[in-house]
């Protein structure tokens, strides 16, 4: 697992910025997606991957038995899913919504700001 | 009360916002609301001000968690600094948009976005913890893709589609080195951080590469020099209310999580990140400037001036003496206001005349006498004339240069300085000085209903003046509060102390 996650990891980062640097909006999307989901799985990784043991304190106890997996990367993880999640959202539907007043799907086209001199 | 005095900046608007939500669809509810937290987030502000300076750091810890395990609240003269002047922005932007923001924006969430939106802005500020910065940026941010895309005008959603693109990889990148930070050294904490780097056994080459994650995110975020391009592709595109706020605070917020990390935590490897910030002041300075000097649209010139303007923040950062960050500090402040003013004297004269374009525009001075004088203030101030407020923090600059005798960077800084002159009298010449252009007299019909809402407009123009001729005429207080609060950064024990041994 330990070997595996992080080639997983650059794929998926590899993947996810080829996909964001297409010209089709439906690629940005899906790159966009994927660049949320390998950082998430990149902050999980390295809090330290520990098996079967949760941080909860035994009744009788004072402190965890260890060996137990770190809960605070666990936490950041949720925030990070919900704060990642709520912004893909919005792109899906403002791409949505540029994809109707436009007519393309193709991200050259887009380049109009960069030309206007008065839009007023 | 302590405890309050910090919570107050971000309870304020929270507060604000919900309120607001509650009145969707009554604009004059909104406004009152909103006008009610700006003047509340002031005085609150000013509070916390005097209370930092008189009694040094404030530090709260949510929920009465003790410090390196719970979210601590840290206000330091840099943050409270910089939540006042944002209060300051905010004020003048609400004054704005009452006459300057049309209808249907006002109605549907441009106020309780506003209002989140500063909520963020405080939270950056005030936060002591790493990812809780982390999540307040992404709240700004949020705010600030709404706001880019509300109303959902062709240009607004082409800037707002790049804006998002570019900044939810900066996040990414943030996150990733938070990530980094926290793999290595086992805490969030600012302060315990900024222990734990200065512990022999800490690794210091892996610090300075979370530290370049770091470099990144928020050089995206603050529009450091090959990382700008997002900005004048989008700034100018939502209406002038909205882009004068984003365009004053934003890339100041970035600058100004650059300079606490790059002054707390990220210190151990400075002759890495010392030749390298200035490398990339120096370019930003450049690019920026020269940017400006070749538009043609008030707003575009003013954008990319924004950038041109963030590498004398970093330059600052680059010197790394007291006095040079004191000349940052004060160059951010006077920066913010400078900036949003600016873009506010745009959208009166738009308001006026319905045009950016440089070559439609002409002979405001005639018409307009007293915005003629409030933009030369701001002008001028922006591009360093003394007395005005803009010379005082490169002259900080220009002298930390000299003391250490880099000399490269601070004559790089007044050349551009005397660019950036140049595109202040290009605007002047164009809009204010030379003759108007003749057109068609069907779009120059001005209404008596016009004519007084443009009066209006000049309210929160005249407030910014205000306090811009403020800190450039009586610089004394605020230059020597900077000097404080860059003896706070430099000083880490101080912040570490307030935060661990309470």
């Amino acid at each position: 697992m330990e070997l595996i996650l992080p080639f997983l990891i650059g794929i998926l980062f590899s993947a996810s910025l080829y996909l964001i640097l297409h010209r089709h909006f439906f690629k940005l999307i899906l790159g966009l997606i994927l660049f949320g989901l390998s950082t998430n799985l990149f902050l999980f990784v390295i809090g330290r991957l520990t098996r079967g043991g949760s941080a909860i304190i035994g009744q009788e106890e004072k402190v965890a038995t260890e060996p137990f997996a770190d809960p605070v990367p666990q936490a950041l993880l949720l925030t990070a899913i919900v704060i990642g999640f709520g912004i893909q959202a919005f792109a899906i539907v403002l791409i949505k919504r540029v994809y109707q007043s436009f007519g393309t799907t193709d991200l050259d086209d887009m380049s109009t700001t960069d030309q206007i001199e008065d839009n007023h | 009360m302590n405890h309050l005095l910090i919570m107050l900046p971000m309870l304020i608007p929270l507060y604000g916002a919900i309120l607001s939500l509650f009145f969707w669809r009554y604009v004059r509810a909104q406004q009152l609301i909103g006008i009610l937290a700006q003047v509340c987030l002031l005085i609150a502000t000013f509070l916390l001000l005097f209370d930092v300076n008189d009694n040094g750091i404030r530090t709260s810890q949510i929920g009465s968690w003790p410090a390196p395990f719970g979210i601590t609240l840290v206000a330091d003269l840099f943050s409270s600094m910089m939540v006042i002047t944002s209060a300051i922005t905010g004020m003048a932007i609400y004054l704005f948009s009452i006459k300057g923001l049309d209808k249907a924006r006002q109605t549907f969430g441009y106020y309780p976005v506003l209002l989140i939106l500063q909520l963020g802005v405080s939270g950056v500020c005030l936060t002591g913890d790493l990812f809780n910065m982390f999540v307040w940026f992404e709240v700004l941010l949020i705010c600030c893709f709404v706001l880019i895309a509300l109303g959902g005008t062709k240009p607004q959603l082409e800037g707002a589609i790049k804006y998002l693109t570019i900044n939810f990889l900066a996040s990414g990148f943030l996150l990733t080195g938070i990530g980094v930070v926290y793999g290595i050294l086992g805490s969030l904490n600012l302060a315990e951080l900024a222990v734990l780097v200065r512990t022999p056994v800490s690794h210091p080459a892996l610090i300075t590469m979370a530290g370049m994650f770091f470099l990144i995110a928020f050089g995206i975020k603050s529009a450091i020099f090959p990382l700008f391009f997002w900005l004048p592709a989008s700034y100018h595109t939502p209406p002038i209310a909205i882009s004068a706020f984003i365009a004053g605070i934003l890339t100041k917020v970035g600058m100004y999580a650059l300079i606490r990390l790059f002054t707390l935590i990220f210190v151990t490897d400075q002759g890495l990140t010392i030749p390298l910030f200035t490398v990339l002041a120096g370019f930003t300075m450049v690019v920026g400037v020269l940017g400006a000097a070749s538009q043609n649209d008030f707003r575009k010139i003013l954008s990319f001036h924004i950038v041109s303007q963030i590498g004398y923040m970093l330059m600052g950062l680059a010197l790394f003496t007291p006095l040079a960050i004191a000349g940052s500090i004060y160059f951010i402040i006077h920066n913010i206001l400078v900036k949003t003013n600016l873009f506010l004297i745009s959208g009166v004269v738009a308001h006026r005349h319905g045009t950016f374009a440089l070559k439609k525009l002409g002979g405001v001075y005639l018409q307009q006498p007293f915005l003629s004088v409030l933009f030369f203030i701001s002008a001028f101030s922006l591009a360093g004339i003394p007395p005005f407020s803009g010379f005082w923090g490169k002259f900080m600059l220009a002298k930390a240069g000299f003391e250490i005798d880099s000399f490269i960077i601070v004559l790089v800084s007044l050349a551009v300085s005397l660019i950036t002159i140049f595109s202040m009298t290009k605007i002047w010449n164009e809009v204010f000085w030379k003759k108007k252009p003749e057109t068609d007299p069907l779009l120059n019909v001005i209404t008596k209903q016009t004519h007084r809402d443009n009066r209006l407009l000049h309210l929160p123009v005249a407030l910014l003046a205000m306090f811009i001729l403020f800190i450039g005429l009586y610089a004394e207080p605020v230059v020597s509060m900077a000097q404080l609060a860059a003896e706070q950064l430099m000083n880490s024990e101080l912040y570490i102390n307030a935060v661990l041994k309470k």
